[in-house]
């Protein structure tokens, strides 16, 4: 049966019988739904994509106050848009290895402290200049510049010196890091003539597609870059276009009509009903974000492991990932990695919820009273209701849990690592390292939970220089187990990216790294002839 | 025109220059009591405190707020109105097209809105207490009474999803074509009316019917001429003062107000615009749009006024 249908779908990847026609034969021939769509997408991509058309994203996370340069760039729309105009170093392969793009090859010092990136010849910038070493170099330069306002700049911080020799870049870094090319796959290091020092808002970097519209909060839109110097993988469609939509139903309902062929962010809670859409595709694909519940360990009560250890085990994972997220994401281990990425030990324990053992630290604790837990809708899609279901399963541990509801605007600069307890997300990061780096060494911008241990940034600090795998795998292990154990962190889940994708829109490549295929999927996809 | 009316005109624009004054400080002192700062609401969850200082300064931040004031007074009054911090774009450049777009989507708007509530005013008033009345109040009041959010997605739902024949979202730009750009505000366009249709509606029946009572619609009554001849040339010409002012409230909303509306049709106009910028904590951006906001209602006040002068024989006609 199956040969036969793989002959059929061959025959509508090259047009000769309709999708229409084919699912019907399908159906004829005893195959589920779900089955004969496998094949055709299968089908689709070995007949290789078709070229041309106008492929049409409605993102949400676009405002009118965004600018193009990339180092400024937060939100969902610049990011997706950035990866149309823009050309890395480097990429973030689905299976979390690295596919080099303008740096042809990336090699270390046997110390892990010098890296030579090896710069491919013949790539062209969108003003038809050629990228050159010098500007690879102007690019680090200015995002690792003190004064910057880049993104980039904390985990650029390691840079010591930079130079080029010949066709390369070396950089020497001040502490060994194995993950050093890992961090060239930041979003935000898009290669620019001259670094973009000149004009960082241009849009002009070597990637698939030309800016050709922009306009901030409203829409962009890019053509194809004739010389594109890899053509035949990315930059299918001759235009692209990105719609900013941020109102969920909007989104949907531009999917639905047709005006959009892709659309990112759809609420868990409506999966189920968009699923039923004729012509409408689920993509979603695990992560590595989280939406944390941060507590200070430096400050009382959460000072204390016991009372840390409490609210932990006072959390029913499984309960929160059912309700808040429909399913669509895996239950959390209060560390802030799981299996999506490179070196994660799968054997650590799973911590479950077990109201009898939470109060009996609760009460080891000493701690009376009240908690107060701070959440906000801008927390994280159902921040709210996540928090009103843990103050449930706490009070089955008798543990007392306040809820103050707090104003969207503002929570990032009032209440998110300012207040001791509260809700938070967190973006995956492309390695352990730099997750534990950007977040929870004692040194870290960003530490959340207020975690200050010498001995774990030691363990952090030597994991990151070890070249071998095996014993840096073992390395995390230690790490993991250690913030499992004793972090402010506890993390109820990791979400899924949940995409959709219209009527006719082939070459999908899900990738945990990022929702829309790490971004590229305007440039992936194509549509159906 | 005689010199009192003149007189009353001018001052009628004196104070609504006065009162912009006002608004200015209003709108500079609000902006001032925003919880968080700008630099971290630019630079959002993911700022690192070196790059927070180096934004900080480069803003400008740190200057006291009566200096920032005066300095933004000084460049309003100039047709200055300074750079966006966000974006570093110039304010006056980039709000043209989006108050354009909100101009166009309210001209649609009230093209249809207002002519209709007027005119099924004055059926209401002419059938008045009889079903007809009734039917008309009924369904005016129903569509004000339902949130606007619902009966825009309502519309979406039908004329966008299920039947599609107008597009569910109704992002214009430059450059567009007249008729296509039409097309795209069908839905937006129909919806305010929805909204804005009762209050006017209802406003010229109880207006009308006010002067219904007096002694000379008797009268006319008693000459034996039509009922809508009554009602349009003497009810309603005696009824206009109250009419005007409830339609330049209603065209101010169709203004200033419409933000949801702009989301849920993804219309690039200026609401939009202000709420991505107030929760950027962009001040100057919202002070621009504000003090625009603030003109748009003065001015659409003062209109109504001096039409509602206009309208009195008694100070159109001095002693």
């Amino acid at each position: 049966m199956s040969d036969e249908l793989e002959f059929l779908s061959r025959h509508v990847a090259r047009g000769k019988l309709s999708r229409r026609d084919f699912l019907g034969r399908a159906a004829a021939l005893g195959a589920s739904a779900a089955f004969a769509n496998t094949l055709l997408s299968d089908a689709a991509r070995a007949a290789g994509p078709v070229k041309g058309g106008t492929l049409k994203a409605g993102l949400q996370g676009g405002e009118s106050s965004n600018v193009l340069d990339p180092a400024l760039n937060l939100s969902q729309v610049n990011f997706n848009f950035g990866k149309c105009w823009g050309e890395l170093l480097v990429e973030l392969n689905p299976d979390g290895s690295l596919e080099n793009r303008i740096a042809e090859e990336i090699g270390s010092s046997p110390d892990a402290k010098t890296w030579t990136m090896k710069i491919r010849k013949g790539i062209e910038f969108h003003d038809g200049k050629t990228v050159a070493p010098a500007d690879v170099m102007a690019t680090l330069e200015r995002h690792a510049d003190a004064k910057s306002k880049s993104a980039a700049l904390g985990i650029l911080q390691g840079i010591d010196t930079m130079k080029v020799d010949g066709d390369a870049v070396v950089v020497s870094l001040k502490e060994a890091n194995a993950d050093f090319p890992y961090l060239m796959a930041d979003y935000h290091l898009v290669i620019q003539p001259n670094g973009g020092k000149d004009n960082p808002n241009a849009g002009i970097s070597a990637g698939p597609y030309k800016v050709t519209i922009n306009e901030p909060g409203v829409r962009y839109g890019g053509e194809k870059f004739a010389n594109y110097w890899q053509g035949d993988k990315l930059g299918h469609a001759a235009q692209v276009e990105i719609v900013v939509i941020n109102d969920p139903t909007a989104r949907t309902a531009a999917l639905q009509g047709g005006q959009v062929n892709m659309i990112n962010r759809v609420e868990p809670k409506i999966v189920d009903l968009i699923k039923r859409v004729p012509g409408v595709t689920i993509q979603a694909v695990s992560g590595r974000g989280f939406y944390p519940f941060n507590m200070f360990c430096d400050t009382a009560p959460f000072d204390n492991n016991d009372l840390r250890m409490a609210l932990k085990l006072a959390m029913d994972r499984e309960e929160l990932l059912s309700k808040i997220l429909r399913g669509y994401g895996e239950v959390g281990n209060d560390m802030p990695v799981n299996k999506a990425y490179p070196l994660f030990s799968t054997d650590i324990e799973q911590r479950k919820f077990d109201p009898d053992k939470a109060a009996e630290f609760y009460k080891k604790s000493g701690h009376s009273g009240s908690i107060l837990l701070r959440t906000s809708d801008v927390a994280f899609p159902g921040a709210v209701d996540a928090a009103q279901l843990y103050q449930q399963s706490c009070a089955k541990a008798g543990i007392k849990i306040e809820i103050k509801r707090e104003p969207g605007d503002g929570y990032w600069s009032e209440v998110w690592n300012k207040q001791p307890f509260s809700l938070s997300y967190w973006g995956g990061r492309p390695t352990q390292d730099q997750m534990y780096s950007t977040a929870y060494i004692s040194s870290a911008d960003w530490n959340d939970t207020r975690f200050k241990r010498p001995e774990f940034d030691k363990m952090v600090v030597a994991a990151r220089g070890e070249l071998n795998e095996g014993k840096r795998k073992t390395m995390y292990r230690d790490i993991g187990i250690m913030m499992r154990d004793e972090g402010g962190l506890i993390v109820p889940f990791f979400n899924q990216y949940i995409d959709a994708s219209g009527k006719g829109v082939q070459g999908w490549v899900a990738n945990p790294a990022q929702e829309m295929c790490d971004g590229y999927a305007l440039a992936l996809c194509w549509l159906e002839a | 025109m005689s010199v009192p009316i003149l007189k009353l005109i001018a001052q009628r624009i004196a104070l609504g220059i006065v009162l912009l004054f006002a608004v200015s400080i209003l709108i500079f002192v609000g902006t001032q009591i925003l919880p968080g700062d700008v630099a971290q609401s630019i630079l959002g969850q993911a700022a690192t405190p070196q790059a927070l200082a180096n934004l900080r300064e480069q803003l400008g931040l740190n200057d006291p707020a009566y200096v920032r004031y005066f300095h933004w007074l000084g460049g309003v009054l100039t047709g200055n109105l300074g750079t966006a911090l966000t974006s570093g774009q110039d304010i006056a450049s980039s709000i043209w097209p989006r108050l354009k777009n909100t101009l166009f989507l309210a001209g649609c708007a009230a093209v249809v809105a207002v002519p209709l509530a007027i005119l099924l005013g004055l059926i209401a008033v002419r059938y008045r207490n009889g079903p007809v009345d009734r039917l008309i109040s009924a369904f005016a009041l129903a569509s004000t009474s339902f949130p606007e959010f619902f009966i825009g997605y309502l519309l979406v739902y039908f004329f966008a999803v299920k039947w599609q024949v107008f597009p569910a979202i109704s992002t214009v730009f430059d450059g567009m074509p007249f008729l296509q750009r039409l097309e795209a505000v069908v839905l937006p366009a129909t919806a305010l009316t929805l909204v804005v249709l009762a209050h006017m509606m209802r406003m010229t029946r109880a207006a009308i019917l006010n002067v219904m009572q007096s002694a000379y619609i008797e009268t006319a009554e008693l000459k034996g001429l039509a009922p809508l001849a009554i009602i349009r040339k003497h009810a309603f010409p005696n009824a206009i003062a109250p009419v005007v002012n409830v339609v330049m409230l209603n065209l101010a909303y169709l203004v200033v107000g419409v933000v949801v509306i702009e989301v849920i049709f993804v219309y690039p106009g200026m609401g939009q615009y202000l709420v991505d910028h107030v929760a950027k904590r962009d001040v100057p951006v919202v002070q621009a749009v504000g003090l625009i906001f603030a003109a748009v209602y003065i001015t659409l006040n003062i209109i109504a006024d001096i039409a509602a002068i206009l309208a009195n024989p008694r100070l159109r006609h001095p002693k």
